[in-house]
């Protein structure tokens, strides 16, 4: 049983490895824009089909987003986004959880040892694509807050003159945006990895019938972290783009 | 003791250790939502929804511990 807590390349593109999880997130961004292309066909007034259940999920996820911002304008400006995080997460967590991700590939010869690489592997089990969306996400909820309440205000958050306490609550707000990054890629990467390690093991321990109630974990574990990440976004650009000095009556 | 049978030790011990706090805290989060949906069942739906995120952030804390414990086992 050989478990990689790196994602391995299975090929280069010029200079730049192509690991197993980018050609499986590549995978679930194909399946969302070809989901989307045909959803969006023929658009009709009464839907049917695939337009119907993607308008649920529309409605669904800016119902969820507008709870938050209590205001439809304002939840327009930030819902393509947040749903986009959601559903990117989603696909990536359930693709990793198909029979053939992880388990279909190669053996290949590495430093003389033989090691199994497969071709597909969960998109969210690799650090670096959960590290991305965090950056992301982090750097998006700046820029928005400074679309929202301007460059001087939505920064006198974090560089405040006004006097020694404020100046350090200031930096400490500097490094609290560091750490979002970084507890939103480990959250997200662990709960994902480790799931595939716990899949693993049970795989191997007992292959028939017990690993039944650890996919259904994995499943509702894949829903709930998209669902995380993109309630704590919402969160995060809710608390960005409040005017506090209009708060203060 | 050698290398291997500490590097095993620290990996269990890792992630027990760091999965006691969560776990309490997520007790906590759980009987407090659940007391205070019991209270008011009409704002069920209003309470769930800090405490699913709650218990997320209580969770991550697990989740760290346990690439710690990942990262001791496989990366040599």
């Amino acid at each position: 049983m050989e478990i990689s807590l790196a994602a391995e390349t299975i090929g280069h593109i010029g200079s730049m490895p192509i690991t197993n999880s980018i050609l499986t997130s590549w995978v679930a961004t194909l399946l969302l824009i070809i989901l989307g292309f045909f959803a969006a066909k023929n658009l009709k007034n009464i839907p049917r089909g695939i337009q119907n259940f993607f308008e649920m999920v529309v409605e669904l996820l800016f119902n969820m987003v507008n709870s938050v911002i209590d205001d439809k304008e304002q939840t327009k400006k930030y819902f393509p986004l947040l749903a986009t995080i959601f559903l990117f997460i989603i696909t990536n967590n359930w693709l990793g959880l198909l029979p053939g991700v992880g388990t279909i590939g190669l053996n290949e010869i590495h430093h003389g040892k033989e090691v199994f690489i497969p071709i597909f592997r969960g998109g969210n089990a690799d650090l670096n694509t959960t590290l991305a969306l965090a950056i992301l996400t982090v750097v998006m909820v700046q820029v928005f807050g400074v679309l929202a309440i301007g460059f001087t205000k939505y920064f006198s958050r974090f560089i405040n003159f006004k006097g020694p306490i404020d100046f350090f609550v200031g930096t400490l707000e500097i490094v609290s945006e560091f750490s979002k990054m970084i507890s939103f890629s480990f959250r997200l990467f662990g709960n994902i990895f480790a799931g595939e390690v716990l899949l693993t093991v049970i795989a191997m321990i007992v292959p028939y019938v017990a690993p039944l109630p650890f996919y259904m974990l994995e499943i509702f574990v894949g829903f709930i972290q998209a669902l995380v990440f993109t309630m704590l976004a919402l969160v995060f650009i809710k608390m960005a783009i409040t005017d506090h000095a209009a708060e203060q009556h | 003791m050698d290398a291997e049978s500490i590097s095993s030790l620290a990996t269990a011990g890792a992630i027990a250790l760091g999965a006691i706090a969560p776990a309490v805290a997520i007790g906590m989060i759980g009987s407090k939502g659940v007391e205070a949906i019991g209270r008011n069942p009409e704002a069920a739906g209003k309470v769930q929804g800090p405490m699913i995120l709650a218990i997320a952030f209580a969770e991550a804390v697990a989740i760290y511990a346990l690439v710690v414990a990942l990262i001791i086992k496989f990366v040599k």
